[in-house]
């Protein structure tokens, strides 16, 4: 392990990966990989999740084509050097900001979305001119296979390598020094990852996830709520970071919430949902258990099937859901929607805010009075995405 | 403060995207004793500029202004966003130990890494301002007497105290010939014939210091100065020549007024040698050749870089402070200070009408619907994730 990393720092070393031009070249080699293997890719990410191709397409690998067309033209001007005010005791020098590369990046994707979250950050990587060495995650297999297979055959080999392996491997790996880490994935390995960062003083980014509220207010236009809600939650069977994890609402709603839920899940996967080609599965027997124990003791409105052969879980709404209990103990990341019942906005902040931050917070309103209260919710509650749905003016 | 707005794709274009900048919450800045006013009000002025409530630790070693700083602050500061924690290593230890939204730090690497371990428990992001050995390559072609000015004056005025000032030089022998006596003239010139009676030279902060430094002044040989009084704490402006890379002076960061000279031959050696090391904080090359300069600026690494001076840049707002490596993480002053403490808010405003715009996104998806998704999501860059 140390010895890969130290091949890929000499290479770093060389300077090789630094002019605009190899940068530029190796996103193009990038791009051309993700268009000519696209099949393989999709039958890849297909394997791993049970998506359909024109899902895996939609979910991920147009938002890589997207990102490095992005690069690609934006690339050039970032490079340069930014010029900043002066002062009169600096007046005759030139003073400006240089971005440089770090170093070698070492990058740990998630195997929720498995090809993006592993090739965006890539992608920027390499844009700023580091040496790379991508760790994907073991729970998507073969996405992972095909990583460590396709990216030599296009991208400079001495400069970013792909590493696969279990804990064993990823921990191996964490003792080496980098000169900066990305980590996609839970709260508890972020730690790890941070604590073995901070041995060598690496900087780290952290994409981690949490359980992400959802609060419906009672003046709003609950079937374009629930269409939006159901979209977002079950989408990739919700295993998404940022999916809706709970709904906070008045105790009223919850009835109509639960139908027009399963109204819209009919609409969107049909009578059978097992038969649907965009409803995905659990990614392996250890989630799948895990999410089921979730449904202990809980009220099931709708949905609660399960077929562990092929790791399917139905889309699932439980209401009266008790906060004490394990499904709104840990992030959910599977299609099990609770509804926590709150009182009134006011105590759907104080319950936001006794918990964790979270990675996205959905609001649903109609009252256009509530754009005050809104920014009371916006000072309170601290998250990184924060998405209101207003009337259209 | 005002939100910034992000530009939208097809998909979103009757949205509002805007990134609002927030506090982060309880922000914990643990100070040095080098500059103990400036390099702990600085960074509080940016918290509470953010919105953030503080917890302040200024550095036990500088006690008077620690005194100062408990007393005052909570006359001036509302006492409910604001506290001041005053104590040592064990205190400060305790003190990690609670769960902060926030940690800036100043001060020496080694400490560092506990104060990001800590920080790691409760995920908590940091900013280290830390320091290192800071080199200053001297070309050949340049003039000894410019150099000797900007090189030998803020950081003596500090003891060299300072985590920004050049630790080293690095010139040819003959190069360090013409250095010496430039040195010393511009020594004289600032400080006197004798500097320990100048009033513009400070001394060591404590005993602990002054030893550790005294010790250091074995290395290779006196070339100006060497002089100590240990009743003072006072130690005089020293040029060291003859160094070498194993000995100590040339393995911990200095901090105090001794200089030690390192031959090289040429710019591509000085590139060496610094790459060898750890990246510094700051960088400083002289010469007249600015392709000189520019290879030492693109060959290397570190937080600051400058060109033919010796401190000048720390006056500019508009550049930031901050270090890469094991010089540190994060960056601040002006409105960096504001960026460091704020929360940057991505947020996604969507009108709850037109809903049948939206149909595209929805599943059963089909071969249209994936053909209009691929036009919609277009050349600017979006993630559904």
């Amino acid at each position: 392990m140390e010895r890969e990393v130290q091949r890929v720092r000499q290479a770093f070393l060389s300077g090789r990966s630094r002019p605009l031009r190899f940068r530029l070249q190796q996103l193009e080699a990038l791009r051309r990989m993700v268009q000519e293997r696209e099949k393989d890719i999709l039958a890849a990410i297909g394997s791993d999740l049970c998506k359909s191709e024109l899902n895996a397409y939609t979910q991920e690998v147009i938002s890589v084509l997207g990102e490095i067309d992005f690069m690609l033209e934006n690339l050039p001007e970032w490079v340069t050097a930014k010029p900043v005010k002066k002062n009169l005791l600096t007046m005759l020098d030139e003073a400006y900001l240089q971005p440089q590369p770090l170093g070698v990046v070492l990058i740990i994707g998630a195997w929720n979305y498995p090809f993006v979250l592993t090739i965006q950050p890539l992608i920027g990587a390499i844009a700023a001119g580091n040496a790379v060495i991508i760790k994907p995650s073991e729970l998507s297999e073969n996405t992972a296979t095909i990583l460590a297979k396709l990216l030599p055959q296009y991208l400079d080999q001495d400069l970013y390598i792909v590493i696969n392996g279990g804990v064993e491997e990823t921990t191996e790996l964490l003792k080496q020094r980098f000169d900066h880490i990305l980590y996609t994935g839970n709260t508890a390995v972020g730690k790890i990852v941070m604590e073995a960062a901070a041995k060598h003083l690496t900087p780290v980014t952290l994409e981690l996830g949490g359980k992400s509220p959802c609060y419906i207010d009672k003046d709003c236009d609950l079937d374009i709520v629930c269409r939006r809600i159901t979209w977002g939650k079950y989408m990739n069977c919700g295993q998404t970071c940022i999916a809706p994890d709970y709904i906070l609402c008045e105790a009223s709603l919850q009835n109509q919430i639960v139908q027009k839920i399963k109204e819209t899940v009919k609409e969107f996967y049909g009578e059978n949902v097992k038969e649907s080609p965009d409803y995905e599965r659990i990614i392996n027997r250890r989630h799948f258990k895990r999410i089921l124990s979730l449904l202990e003791g809980q009220k099931i409105a709708f949905g609660g099937e399960t077929d562990e052969a092929t790791r399917y879980i139905a889309p699932t709404v439980l209401t009266d859901v008790d906060p004490k209990t394990k499904v709104m103990q840990e992030e959910i990341f599977g299609p099990v929607l609770p509804i926590v019942p709150v009182k009134n906005v006011d105590e759907a902040i104080n319950f936001i805010n006794e918990r964790e931050k979270p990675l996205a917070l959905y609001v649903f309103s109609h009252n256009h009075k509530v754009p005050v209260e809104w920014e009371l919710i916006m000072e309170n509650i601290l998250s990184i995405l924060f998405l209101i749905s207003v009337p259209v003016y | 403060m005002k939100d910034t707005p992000g530009s939208t794709n097809l998909l979103t274009k009757l949205d509002s995207a805007f990134v609002r900048k927030e506090p982060f919450g309880l922000v914990l800045i643990i100070a040095p004793w080098n500059y103990p006013v400036n390099l702990t009000l600085v960074p509080l002025v940016g918290a509470l500029a953010a919105g953030n409530c503080v917890v302040l630790k200024p550095s036990e070693i500088s006690r008077g202004t620690e005194k100062v700083l408990a007393e005052v602050l909570p006359q001036y500061l509302d006492q409910s966003c604001f506290a001041v924690v005053l104590g040592g290593p064990e205190e400060t230890g305790q003190l990690l130990e609670h769960k902060f939204d926030y940690i800036f730090f100043t001060g020496e690497g080694a400490r560092s890494g506990s104060v990001m371990t800590a920080a790691a428990k409760h995920l908590t992001p940091v900013t280290l301002e830390l320091g290192g050995k800071n080199p200053c390559y001297v070309d050949d072609d340049c003039d000894p007497q410019i150099v000797a000015n900007r090189v030998a004056w803020v950081p003596i005025l500090q003891r060299r105290q300072t985590c920004v000032a050049p630790d080293y030089l690095l010139c040819s022998p003959e190069m360090q010939e013409r250095l010496l006596p430039a040195l010393q003239s511009t020594i004289t010139r600032f400080y006197g014939d004798d500097p320990q009676s100048s009033p513009d030279l400070g001394r060591i902060i404590n005993q602990k210091q002054f030893q550790r430094l005294r010790a250091l002044l074995g290395c290779g040989r006196v070339a100006i100065g060497g002089q100590s009084d240990e009743r003072d704490r006072y130690i005089a402006p020293t040029v060291l020549v003859d160094v070498q890379e194993t000995e100590p002076v040339m393995q911990e960061e200095i901090f105090g007024p001794i200089l030690p000279i390192v031959n090289v031959r040429g710019v591509d050696e000085a590139i060496e040698f610094i790459n060898r090391r750890e990246k510094p904080l700051a960088l400083y090359a002289f010469s007249n050749s600015s392709q000189v300069v520019n290879q030492m600026l693109e060959r290397t690494s570190s937080g600051g870089f400058v060109g033919n001076d010796g401190f000048i840049y720390m006056s500019l707002p508009s550049v930031p402070l901050g270090g890469v490596g094991h010089s540190g993480m994060g960056r601040y002053h002006g409105k960096f200070t504001f960026d460091t403490f704020s929360h940057h808010r991505a947020c996604l405003l969507c009108p709850t009408g037109l809903e049948k715009l939206n149909n595209i996104r929805y599943p059963p998806y089909s071969d249209r619907g994936q053909q209009l998704a691929r036009w919609a999501l277009g050349s600017q860059s979006c993630t559904l994730l």
